[in-house]
């Protein structure tokens, strides 16, 4: 682990960041080293933005950095990181809504504190949730949507899945511009989150708790 | 030498002009009846002394803005208001002429889907094009401007929406990217050089797109402004001019993108700004020619990403802040009202937006606690909101009537309040809007 290389990235020194991993792959280091520390800085971003210091530009240049350093390192590794994952959570945008940037936050959050997230991208019928929960087996299910169409999308969604008898192998939070625990309520979710962190950390309490 | 009006003056002749109304063939505007043209000019009244806040209205006043509610709640799809132009324009007078807002925003909303179709909307999707018939329009989010292009939009930013912008939004618009520098068209060697793409086939080809498409506009705005004037002479005015936006939302929403506005924000600071200083000027221009052209002194600025959680207190006062500023300087200037829309919440915003001359602005609050609000913005500003949406979807008229009451209470006691919805919905229980604004009505009263 790089103090240094942990540092740079966390304090959102891009170029710095990136010329520290070809040093550092130049020079022969750990491969899986390289990428501890991009987690390690990760994990210090999540926290900084749970405390209400950063925001969004921080986010996304994390996961612009996290994209190139990982760039950088793949080719180097002899194998897939094994990386030890807390559990799995299905997120996806409800069907008839496009919006996706919140939603994509929620999923760069969750995989960074150690999640295995299947995303199925926006405007998602619920049948197709249905399958994925199915497939995947998340113990989470993360229903994101932006306008008022889905609320009712959103109630859709989880009746499918209780009519497929998958609701009680599942926790449902609903997240999005307009929701509140009335909309909850009416979805019948079992939370909804006012912004990423609390959803990362529903996730964990639910999930710890199995 | 001609006298100078003042940015009151102006303002004051506008408002002037609205309590005068005239028809299209400029004679005095033949209302329905007196009681029609009593209540149009009290309307107009009871806005213009709720936004200047000298003087107390005679009660708190009352408007509706949303999004597709009109249509949706009488039972069409917003396919069918985008196609249908006299469908829209009626079910939208019906609208008004049901729930007898103050003012009205106009019929808007949906635009033209067949001239979205001739040009090639690519930034948008739209019921037939991308959504269900039954759901709105939706922005397609990426990058339409490239990292790279900064230097092209502070250097010419007119030249970098013809050339370059344009023609990747609009599908139709390729010739665009052909067309001479205009600033090139010069005496006489070579002058004929800059008018030989007018003559070849993808340039004649945009041309012809844009005839289609201002022929649909013509037809779109016929019947959107008969209902206009229809509604006005019913007695209920329209007093929104037109709109402009924050340089960082120019930039932020269907240029670099969220994600490419934010990472510039670290990545290229000083072109970011020097690119929205260089937009300023423009965005002031639109809402001028917006409000001369209708002849309305409200110039409405959705504001998108300076919300709280989007950037930092200290991001929103050097990127977000100063050039809407500006823009609404120029705009006060011009003898206009900027009506911001502070979607989202504003609460970490407030005490750096209050620092506006009073009585000059009007704005739409959403998530922001009122009585928040009024503390700070709300000396300087009147403010227009904020029954929620979920709210109106899913509590009961008496749940809507008592928050009302509460915002009237808490927020109107001493004028500066519009009671509105705080967001622009889709859905809504009618029995819900038309409790929001019966109980203004009733409650509003100053005594």
């Amino acid at each position: 682990m790089s103090e240094k290389l942990v540092n740079a990235i966390a304090d959102m020194r891009e170029e710095e960041a990136l010329a520290l991993v070809k040093e550092m792959v130049e020079s022969g280091s750990d491969p899986m080293a390289i990428l501890d520390s991009a987690r390690e800085a990760m994990a210090i971003v999540g926290q900084r933005y749970d405390a209400g210091n950063y925001f969004l530009p921080e986010l996304m240049l994390a996961g612009e950095m996290l994209g190139q350093i990982t760039e950088v390192v793949k080719p180097e590794l002899a194998k897939s990181p094994e990386i030890e994952r807390h559990g799995k959570v299905l997120i996806g945008t409800v069907e008839g809504d496009i919006h996706d940037i919140g939603k994509n936050i929620v999923a760069f959050m969750l995989d960074v504190n150690g999640f295995e997230v299947l995303d199925l991208g926006v405007d998602v019928p619920s049948q197709k949730f249905v399958e994925a929960i199915q497939d995947f087996q998340p113990q989470v299910v993360g229903l994101s949507g932006f306008l008022t169409l889905a609320f009712d999308a959103m109630k859709e969604t989880v009746e499918a899945i209780q009519a497929a008898g998958l609701r009680n192998k599942v926790k449902i939070v609903i997240g999005g511009g307009q929701i509140s625990e009335d909309i909850r309520k009416y979805t019948g979710a079992d939370a909804y989150g006012k912004d990423a962190m609390v959803g990362v950390s529903l996730a964990k309490k639910w999930i710890g708790a199995e | 030498m001609e006298k100078q009006l003042s940015p009151d003056e102006k303002l004051e002749a506008l408002w002037q002009g609205k309590l005068s109304p005239k028809d299209p063939k400029g004679n005095p505007l033949p209302f329905q009846s007196p009681e029609a043209k009593k209540a149009y000019k009290e309307r107009v009244l009871r806005f213009k002394d709720a936004i200047e806040m000298k003087k107390l209205p005679d009660r708190v006043p009352v408007t509706i803005f949303p999004s597709m509610f009109p249509w949706i709640n009488a039972g069409m799809t917003v396919q069918e208001a985008m196609y249908d132009y006299g469908k829209c324009a009626q079910v939208f007078q019906d609208f008004v002429l049901e729930f007898e807002p103050d003012v009205h925003w106009g019929a808007y909303a949906p635009g033209p889907g067949k001239l979205y179709e001739i040009l090639d909307y690519k930034l948008y999707s739209w019921p037939g094009h991308g959504v269900a018939p039954e759901h709105s329009y939706q922005c397609n989010e990426g990058e339409y401007m490239m990292a790279d292009e900064y230097d092209a939009l502070i250097q010419d930013p007119s030249g970098f929406f013809s050339h370059v912008y344009l023609p990747r939004v609009f599908g139709a618009l390729g010739g665009f990217r052909m067309l001479p520098f205009l600033p090139g068209i010069l005496e006489m060697y070579g002058v004929a050089l800059n008018f030989i793409p007018f003559g070849l086939p993808p340039v004649q080809a945009t041309y012809q797109a844009l005839f289609e498409a201002g022929a649909e506009a013509l037809q779109w705005i016929g019947a959107i402004g008969g209902a206009d004037g229809a509604l006005a002479t019913f007695g209920f005015p329209n007093i929104l001019g037109g709109f402009t936006k924050a340089p960082f939302d120019v930039i932020g929403d269907t240029l670099r993108g969220t994600k490419g506005i934010m990472v510039d924000i670290y990545r290229q600071p000083d072109k970011l700004i020097q690119a929205m200083e260089a937009l300023t000027p423009l965005m002031i221009g639109l809402g001028i020619a917006n409000a001369q052209q209708t002849g309305n002194p409200l110039i409405f600025i959705p504001l998108h990403k300076g919300a709280d959680g989007f950037i930092s207190d200290e991001q929103f006062k050097k990127f977000y802040w100063p050039t809407l500023k500006a823009v609404m300087m120029g705009l006060i200037d011009a003898g206009i009202v900027p009506l911001p829309a502070a979607e989202g919440g504003y609460s970490s915003r407030l005490d750096v937006v209050q620092d506006l001359p009073k009585g000059k602005t009007l704005w739409m609050i959403d998530l922001t606690d009122m009585a928040d609000a009024k503390k700070t913005l709300g000396q300087n500003a009147c403010l227009l909101g904020n029954v929620p949406s979920a709210m109106l979807n899913l509590s009961t008229p008496q749940e809507v009537g008592d928050y009302v009451k509460k915002l009237i209470d808490t927020t109107g006691q001493d004028g500066g309040l519009i009671i509105c919805n705080g967001a622009f919905f889709d859905q809504a229980k009618a029995e819900n809007v038309k409790a929001m604004v019966d109980t203004a009505k009733e409650y509003g009263a100053y005594k």
